[in-house]
């Protein structure tokens, strides 16, 4: 709780000098455009692969957008191309209005907190966290007050003058943070941040990126292929596979309202049912999908309440979770079915039958493929 | 029958109670290990070396030239005599001289092997750089007496572009030139750089190799240009790899005695004087204290290297 305190008091001090900061004449540019990054028919191929085959996405300022998608999705180098590290093969992308083809990586007004970090490993942290304004010429001293005040903001006073090689995961992390955040950048590009965190740590930096986010007004475009994080922690998400986006909205459309197999499958494991199935249930023949959370184990002779769907099936697994049990379920007419029951039920027993119901409105209709 | 096999407990065979006593005390197997290629470097290296030095604190009787085992210093004031002084700084400015001239010929193709090559140009840039050491050290430098010499390939070619003025020019500079480059400092200079070049490269190339890319990235994402990120990235993380090479062409070029013989004005260099005293002159304390001149030298020049961080990032 004095943590969630400490975060809301620390950006207010830096913003001020951020402000500054934003005003010297390095990186100008146009602050009337609508979208903070846009894609248009944005591709990139390596060779015969197209990582990137064809994405528009129009990233608004200030918010915290996703990128999710498996391994090879293209999601990653989508984000390399914002912050110049790759060039596309075909499209364009703007930045604030402005089109970055050919503009190098040192002059875009982006920075990025790179997946291994990347902290120079022959600077202290200050030295890290300065970089950027040392390069930009700035005085020693103003320097350094800028420098402890993005280290408060990320919560490191104290450690100015150890080298990375002496940091855990998670203060490294914060040093890469702060190094990007001190230059006060247009957009912050995050490149699966959180990856090497254990748990707990994973999930404090999600509340702490967050609210820093919400303090410091910036657009934030974080990769992940974490779900979770994604949903937790983006305004929106974008959905990758196989180098499109598959489907852009709220974290709660991507997760209640899957437009695809795809989408329903790898956020959050949703159940697909087929169309015939779908048809003889409801009348309509498109595919549909079922979250897991929203079937339910009522008893053997229950009666099916109106509206509601029952089947019947045998117990394949039991997966406990801690705070839920996730159960794959065997049906003859829907065949594998995956619930979850909160830990307050007794879960049933590998090998028993077992009958399951949901509302046919948690049938939800997915894009005709 | 494998169950059997399988459950019986293994076999107390003695050498497998060997393995067992070593598995537990790890000091015991580290000092087997270790035992045989410490008294190598211990007696043959170290031991050599200190016997040599050890001579250096004994004079000679200048009239019957035999060694007088009397600790003394004497010895040690005979280097700062003006023509030993004149030897020693003559010699270090050469060794300087090669050793940045390395640095500047090697750095480009390290960086280039390793930011760059893949594959096949890898395996060329191996067998390029590692080519030279291949064939005989004195055939190399007998080669490059004919290349530097007056009527040699290096003349003419010189001539055949119309260079011959600016040869010339360079030849009649004091110090760095001669009658010929194969008499000039110029030639030696020329023949130690592609002698030790290799060394320079090598060490440079394993460190560079070292930087991740992302670290080049991250600079660049932060504003530098590429020049910048250059000084403030690349050089101080390659740091050790030329300091590691500046020790290799820094210290064969001042133990050499063989090519200052062969290419080179008449003027004695450090390991040439070494040679002679000790050859020749029979003097052995005078060629221990000069050899003891290098160790210092390097010993500074490391000490120089640390103080400007050179060593940082390893």
């Amino acid at each position: 709780m004095s943590e969630e305190l400490d975060l809301h008091s620390a950006p207010r001090v830096g913003s001020e000098t951020f402000q500054r900061l934003a005003s010297m004449p390095l990186r100008s540019t146009s602050e009337a455009a609508t979208s903070a990054v846009s894609f248009r028919g944005v591709e990139r191929h390596f060779g015969a692969v197209k990582a990137v085959d064809g994405v528009d996405l129009d990233i608004r300022p200030g918010e915290f957008f996703a990128m999710l998608g498996p391994s090879g999705s293209g999601k990653t180098t989508c984000l390399r191309l914002i912050g110049g590290f790759d060039q596309p093969t075909a499209g364009s992308i703007e930045i604030f209005g402005e089109a970055v083809e050919g503009v190098p990586v040192y002059r875009r007004p982006v920075n990025t907190v790179f997946q291994d970090y990347a902290l120079f490993p022959h600077m202290n942290v200050l030295e890290n966290v300065c970089y950027g304004l040392m390069i930009r010429g700035m005085d020693r001293a103003e320097r350094r007050r800028l420098g402890v005040e993005a280290l408060q903001l990320v919560k490191l006073v104290g450690l100015e003058v150890r080298k990375p090689g002496e940091l855990s995961g998670g203060q490294r992390q914060r040093v890469a943070l702060a190094r990007a955040l001190v230059l006060r950048p247009k957009v912050l590009l995050l490149d699966e941040p959180l990856g090497a965190l254990d748990l707990k740590l994973r999930e404090a930096m999600q509340g702490e990126l967050r609210t820093l986010q919400h303090s410091l007004g910036l657009t934030f475009v974080l990769v992940t292929h974490d779900q979770g994080e994604a949903l937790s922690m983006a305004d929106r998400v974008a959905v990758f596979n196989h180098g499109r986006v598959v489907q852009v909205g709220t974290p709660e459309e991507i997760y209640e309202r899957p437009k695809s197999r795809f989408v329903a499958d790898f956020v959050g494991g949703s159940n697909v049912i087929e169309p015939a199935l779908v048809k003889a249930w409801i009348g309509v023949e498109r595919a549909a999908s079922v979250r897991p959370e929203k079937i339910a184990l009522i008893e053997a002779d229950a009666p099916a309440p109106a509206d509601f769907i029952v089947l019947d099936g045998r117990v394949a697994q039991v997966l406990y979770h801690g705070a839920v049990s996730r159960i794959e379920l065997v049906t003859a007419e829907a065949g594998r079915l995956f619930l979850t029951i909160p830990s307050t039920v007794a879960p049933p027993q590998q090998g028993e039958a077992a009958r399951i119901s949901f509302s046919r409105d948690a049938v939800h209709f997915m894009e005709p493929e | 029958m494998i169950e059997a096999a399988l459950s019986a407990p293994p076999s107390d065979s003695p050498l497998r109670r060997v393995s067992d006593v070593l598995v537990r005390r790890r000091g015991l197997l580290l000092a087997l290990l270790l035992t045989p290629p410490l008294l190598w470097l211990g007696i043959i290296y170290l031991g050599a070396l200190f016997a040599l030095l050890a001579q250096s604190v004994f004079s000679i009787d200048e009239f019957s030239g035999t060694v007088v085992y009397q600790p003394t210093l004497k010895t040690y004031a005979e280097l700062f005599s003006p023509a030993n002084l004149d030897i020693i700084i003559r010699t270090i400015a050469v060794s300087t001289v090669v050793t940045l001239l390395a640095v500047i010929v090697a750095f480009p193709i390290a960086y280039y092997a390793a930011r760059y090559a893949r594959g096949g140009m890898k395996a060329l840039f191996y067998v390029a750089v590692m080519m030279p050491l291949w064939s005989s050290y004195l055939v190399k430098v007998y080669a490059w007496k004919l290349l530097l010499a007056k009527e040699g390939a290096v003349g003419w070619f010189m001539q055949a572009a119309g260079l011959s003025g600016a040869l010339d020019a360079w030849l009649s500079t004091p110090i760095v030139g001669g009658p010929s480059l194969s008499v000039s400092y110029t030639g030696m200079v020329l023949v130690f750089l592609y002698l030790w070049t290799p060394f320079m490269v090598l060490p440079v190339q394993a460190a560079l190799e070292r930087v991740p890319v992302t670290l080049i990235q991250a600079s660049g994402d932060l504003g530098a240009k590429p020049s910048q990120t250059f000084c403030h990235v690349i050089l101080p993380l390659a740091a050790p790899g030329v300091v590691a090479g500046s020790i290799f062409t820094f210290s064969l070029t001042l133990g050499d005695y063989i090519v200052p013989q062969i290419v080179g004005p008449s003027s004695l260099i450090l390991g040439q004087v070494v040679y002679t005293q000790q050859g020749t002159a029979g003097n052995i304390p005078l060629a221990a204290a000069f050899s003891v001149a290098p160790v210092i030298i390097m010993g500074v020049f490391l000490t120089i290297a640390k103080r400007t961080g050179a060593f940082d990032a390893l």
